[in-house]
């Protein structure tokens, strides 16, 4: 099974040529992600089973899959946001550019500046829409106001919110609508300036319009960004993603082109899924 | 009758069973308020506010009483808070689900269950004797802040639950560690809470006589405290002492000083109810 599925993602995305070129580059530009043999469990429950993937830098990966299938958790390890659960145990490995992120010296918080995650309900801190975008830079201690300035003017052009919000910086983030609150947890993650974000359903709590907004944007970053992108939403996996990875009781069933898996599946499970006939 | 009417008499029989019992804590209350206002109002003064004690009645007044309970409240504020909230931090955000936690945490709601007279006597051994503070306002506010330790421990731990994890994921998630996320988010989310559990906490403190009496506090001090080792009375013990007396003078003063104590716990709950409004509505 498992020299299966490698089989197939090999096939599918052809990673060489720029894995080599990553090193030398800009970071920032071409951030690789690999996940080695990785299992995690909660207590007895194997949550993941043995995934091995790997994803391309300035891409959109999508993660899909039935509900409880573990793509959730997968795609939590990759900024280690899974290590507050208590019952919670990993093993494997799994690299960016090339460095073991679960070593015992890594420093979390580093990593997480480098790794931005926008999650399923817009959860903005219950503070002015400034101080929510601020909130990541002063956290780093940065105290330069202008530059805290022209960072969070920068950010929520970025996520396409400025114009909406820039007379009123200091109300109330609450006080914004859903699809709003949103674009601002986005502008939130790119004023820490991350290299990869990984999006937990984004637009699962928000209306068709703010959806569109929000699927746009991701068009947009994906230019910058290496985005992942976990959806329960076959058309939204195949309208913004590059390449699509499907998930089905914690194992990684197929995993390549977008195109490829909504034309033409390698597995009849995928092809199952995809067209609605369980899940 | 139907079950439907049958059901419809239970519903109005338990309406009026909840109103009754709704009313007799109540109207005690305002009975209880009534007399004491009877009896004392008349009494209150400004000398009544500001004389020390006297043998003759009408010459009595609260001052060093007063005086002694506020430097009691500061000192048991100063004491209990930052240990209080710090454990109920340490309990919600820091300490492994465990067998010990578990253990803890049962001991802790049981520590709010024990008499106040058993805190006053460990006071004594332990403060007085021990530590030979004496029967000093820094002794009698150690053993008060014992007693309200677990108050504040829990309410710090409820209103710390109330955060919504959403908010935690989001701290973490932009690079936040946790005491970053405790100082930055969840302390001030959950601030509200904290406060309304220390200010109820503290007018309980207030109101406390036995573990007092036992540490050693006076019934007559000529004088008001001037550092925390002096000797001090508090109001609860001023009225005790009047009331014990046989004069009717002194029941009147027991009533004014009532009066005062009533005043002083009413406005710290109403503090409280305040800012638990005003942090609820911050939140919607």
């Amino acid at each position: 099974m498992a020299k299966e599925m490698e089989i197939t993602m090999e096939k599918a995305i052809d990673l060489n040529p720029v894995i080599e070129a990553t090193n030398s580059v800009d970071i920032s530009k071409a951030t690789k992600i690999e996940a080695k043999d990785v299992n995690v469990w909660y207590d007895d429950f194997n949550a993941i089973k043995g995934i091995n993937m790997q994803i391309k830098p300035n891409t959109v990966t999508a993660f899909i899959g039935p509900s409880g299938c573990g793509k959730s958790t997968f795609l939590r390890l990759f900024n280690r946001m899974n290590d507050y659960i208590d019952s919670h145990r990993m093993e494997g490995k799994i690299k960016i550019n090339g460095k073991n992120i679960y070593k015992r010296k890594v420093n979390v918080e580093e990593l997480r500046k480098e790794i931005g995650m926008v999650f399923q309900k817009p959860n903005p801190f219950p503070k002015s829409i400034f101080d929510n975008v601020a909130y990541g830079l002063k956290i780093q201690g940065i105290k330069d106001k202008k530059l805290i300035e022209e960072r969070v003017e920068k950010s929520l052009k970025q996520a396409d919110l400025w114009e909406e919000v820039k007379d009123k910086l200091k109300k109330s983030a609450l006080a914004l609508s859903g699809g709003q609150q949103q674009r601002l947890c986005i502008a939130r993650t790119l004023a820490v300036e991350p290299s990869i974000i990984l999006m937990d359903e984004p637009t699962s709590a928000l209306d068709p319009i703010s959806t569109a907004k929000i699927e746009n944007l991701i068009f947009e970053l994906k230019k910058k960004y290496t985005i992942i992108i976990v959806t329960h939403n076959m058309q939204q996996a195949s309208r913004i993603s590059d390449y699509t990875a499907f998930f089905y009781i914690g194992e990684l069933i197929e995993y390549g082109k977008t195109k490829k898996i909504f034309t033409n599946p390698e597995k009849k499970r995928t092809e199952n899924y995809i067209t609605g006939r369980f899940g | 009758m139907n079950s439907i009417q049958k059901n419809r008499l239970k519903d109005q029989l338990f309406k009026y069973w909840g109103m009754f019992s709704t009313l007799i804590g109540l109207v005690l209350l305002v009975v209880f308020i009534g007399d004491i206002l009877i009896d004392g109002l008349g009494r209150i003064d400004w000398s009544f506010i500001t004389n020390l004690p006297s043998r003759k009645p009408e010459k009595s007044g609260i001052y060093t009483a007063l005086m002694g309970s506020v430097w009691i409240l500061l000192f048991t504020a100063i004491i209990a808070i930052p240990v209080g909230v710090a454990a109920g931090v340490y309990l919600e955000e820091y300490s492994k689900k465990n067998w010990l936690s578990g253990v803890l945490e049962i001991n802790i709601s049981n520590l709010a269950g024990v008499p106040s007279i058993i805190y006053g006597l460990l006071g004594l051994e332990v403060f007085v004797r021990i530590m030979n503070l004496g029967a000093s306002v820094l002794a009698g506010s150690l053993t008060l802040s014992l007693l309200i330790l677990p108050i504040i421990i829990v309410a710090t731990r409820e209103a710390i639950k109330a955060v919504p994890k959403s908010i935690q994921d989001a701290s973490y998630a932009l690079g936040a560690s946790k005491w970053q996320t405790i100082w930055h988010q969840i302390l001030p989310a959950s601030g509200g809470g904290i406060l309304t559990g220390v200010i109820l906490a503290l007018s309980r403190a207030v109101g406390e006589t036995a573990p007092l009496i036992v540490v050693g506090a006076l019934a007559y001090v000529p004088f008001a405290p001037e550092n925390p080792m002096d000797e001090f009375s508090v109001l609860p013990i001023q009225i005790f002492n009047w009331i014990s007396r046989p004069q009717h003078g002194f029941i009147e003063n027991a009533a004014a000083a009532i009066i005062i104590l009533l005043l002083i716990t009413f406005i710290m709950n109403g503090i409280a109810v305040y800012f638990r409004n005003k942090w609820q509505k911050k939140w919607k």
